[in-house]
């Protein structure tokens, strides 16, 4: 195969299907990743800079319950999940929101701050190694044919599925999930119909850091954990926001999906590292023919 | 019910109130007259505790309300339909209604959306449409069905009638009236001089942050100087 010029190697359909099929459970954590972010820009009109530190933190946090107390990765969600909306809550407003003084570009800047911080002070606590978290069962799973898939990949594909029907689900039937939705749209309305807006915005950021924690949980088993790990992900998920169109759900789960399997294709065909161009390639398309992103505006 | 004690207020360094009195009994319908720019609506954002006087009192059932939290002043059963509408666009007609009682009068809320319904049944056929796709009329009608989902004690309207067409601003007066009958006391800032007039008990004429005449709103529908100068009649 030819591709610019580029003699691509040639695969079977099996193996391409195969590298599809891994894409979907990758993208399901880059689309975890990206709904807390896009949640958190729907609703406070910020790019949450310090998103990529919070799961770098949940992602420590789950490695420091396994290592030190034995607890299984997966079960530290029941600890991380509600801890890291209880730190998110916190964060938002007794930093980001107090220092902010209602100006977005100030909050901007507040969230680079926090995670340079909060990334600085993991460096010097956990030092730059690369950790671990070791499962009995982390090469445990299910053979397709075309590809081997392994049970940490299932529990993170259903685990996102899962948490972002139950996101939608709050969002659509409960009270806080309603005023979470007229907030974003029309904050002095809100305030008249007797809404805390302060507390709307405290609580959007705390559910977009308990998204990055169960992601982090998610990852635990198949990823390494260090200072700089959420960059990794972070920026892929921006990707995501913007491609599934600011503020959209079901945009940062179809977008997610998307882009795990672009990237896990073009890694088969461009190697590891030229592979992360064919992300950038498609999103650069998508944006060429819908400027909003795939889902529009929508919260 | 509300009293309004020498309220001066504004944004920052602009200020646009310069000490305003006013009162609203039990069950009255007090109508604000007063010219774009006036300061009516700065007025109602300061009672609804958007934003915090710079001095003076306001009390609303004797308690201290001024520079009060916008929810505990909801707790206390004021509410305003701000000008301009703002329902939420994004969300259905029900669950722009259902917000309405966020805060107060949550266990009641379905028995007040039939009533709501009732009361335009408009909105009935548009139930699960997002506002921002209703016209302005049904947005008007959306917005004073969301304030009485909190089972007002005082209600605030802000230019109601701003853009209706002259069948649907009668329609509204005549829901004012009714509101009013059941015992309702409503505080209605208005352009529409001659329609508010007839409909209140008493009003007052704000120009450039100050109450410049009040009184029954008889009277001041039959004042000649008042017609000439201040209503342009
Ligand atoms: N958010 C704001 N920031 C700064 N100035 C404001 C703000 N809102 C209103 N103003 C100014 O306050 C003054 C009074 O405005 P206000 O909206 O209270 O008038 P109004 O009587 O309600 O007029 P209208 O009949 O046009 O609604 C105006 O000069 C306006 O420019
Ligand atoms: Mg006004």
């Amino acid at each position: 195969m030819d591709f610019l010029g580029i003699s691509l190697p040639s695969y079977s359909l099996e193996t391409v299907f195969g590298s599809a099929i891994s894409g979907v459970f990758l993208g399901a954590i880059y689309a975890l990743v990206a709904l807390g972010l896009t949640l958190i820009y729907g609703v406070l009109h910020i790019i949450n800079f310090a998103h990529g530190t919070l799961l770098m933190l949940a992602m420590y946090a789950v490695f420091f319950l396994w290592s030190v107390f034995g607890v299984d990765p997966y079960l530290a969600m029941l600890i991380v999940v509600p801890g890291g909306y209880l730190f998110g809550y916190a964060l938002q407003r007794s930093v980001i929101g107090r220092t902010s003084h209602g100006r977005d570009e100030i909050i901007l800047l507040t969230t680079l701050g926090v995670s340079i911080v909060l990334e600085n002070f993991a460096l010097f606590a956990f030092s730059a190694n690369e950790r671990n978290v070791q499962v009995p069962y982390d090469f445990d799973g299910i053979d397709l044919g075309v590809v081997y898939i392994v049970w940490p990949q299932i529990a993170a594909l259903v685990g996102s599925l899962l948490i972002t029907a139950a996101l939608w689900c709050f969002m659509r039937f409960t009270d806080t999930g309603k005023a979470i939705r007229a907030v974003a749209k029309e904050r002095q309305g809100a305030r008249l119909m007797g809404i805390n807006v302060e507390h709307i915005f405290a609580v959007s950021f705390g559910i977009g850091t308990a998204c990055v924690a169960a992601a982090a949980s998610l990852l635990a088993p198949t990823y390494a954990v260090f200072p700089q790990v959420g960059y990794l992900f972070v920026l892929i998920a921006f990707t995501v926001v913007v491609l599934g169109g600011m503020g959209s759900f079901v945009g940062a789960l179809v977008g997610g999906l998307v882009i795990g399997v672009t990237e896990q294709i073009g890694r088969l065909y461009l190697g590891e590292s030229l592979g992360l161009i064919t992300i950038s390639a498609i999103f650069i398309l998508i944006l060429l023919f819908r400027p909003t992103g795939l889902f529009g505006q929508r919260l | 019910m509300l009293e309004i004690v020498e309220v001066k207020a504004g944004y920052g360094h602009a200020k646009v109130l310069h000490g305003v009195s006013l009162k609203v009994g039990e069950g009255e319908l007090v109508a604000l007259l007063g010219s774009n720019g006036a300061g009516k609506s700065t007025l109602n954002n300061n009672i609804s505790g958007i934003y915090k006087p710079f001095a003076g009192s306001i009390r609303f059932d004797g308690a201290e309300i001024a520079g009060v939290r916008s929810e505990e002043i909801v707790d206390r059963g004021l509410i305003q339909v701000p000008e301009g509408r703002r329902v939420f666009p994004n969300m259905s007609v029900r669950e722009n209604l259902e917000l309405g009682s966020y805060r107060r009068a949550t266990p009641n809320r379905a028995r007040n959306i039939d009533r709501v319904v009732e009361i335009f049944p408009r909105l009935k056929e548009r139930f699960d449409q997002y506002a921002g796709t209703l016209s302005g009329g049904e947005q008007q009608m959306l917005a004073i069905g969301r304030g009485l989902m909190a089972e007002p004690r005082l209600l605030i309207l802000d230019e109601p009638s701003l853009g209706l067409s002259p069948l649907l601003v009668e329609e509204m007066f005549a829901l004012i009236q009714k509101l009013r009958a059941e015992g309702l006391a409503i505080f209605l800032v208005e352009q529409n001089v001659v329609q508010s007039l007839e409909v209140a008990d008493r009003a007052y004429v704000m120009e450039n942050g100050l109450i410049t005449v009040e009184g029954p709103a008889q009277d001041l529908m039959h004042d000649e100087e008042l017609r000439r100068s201040y209503l342009g009649m």
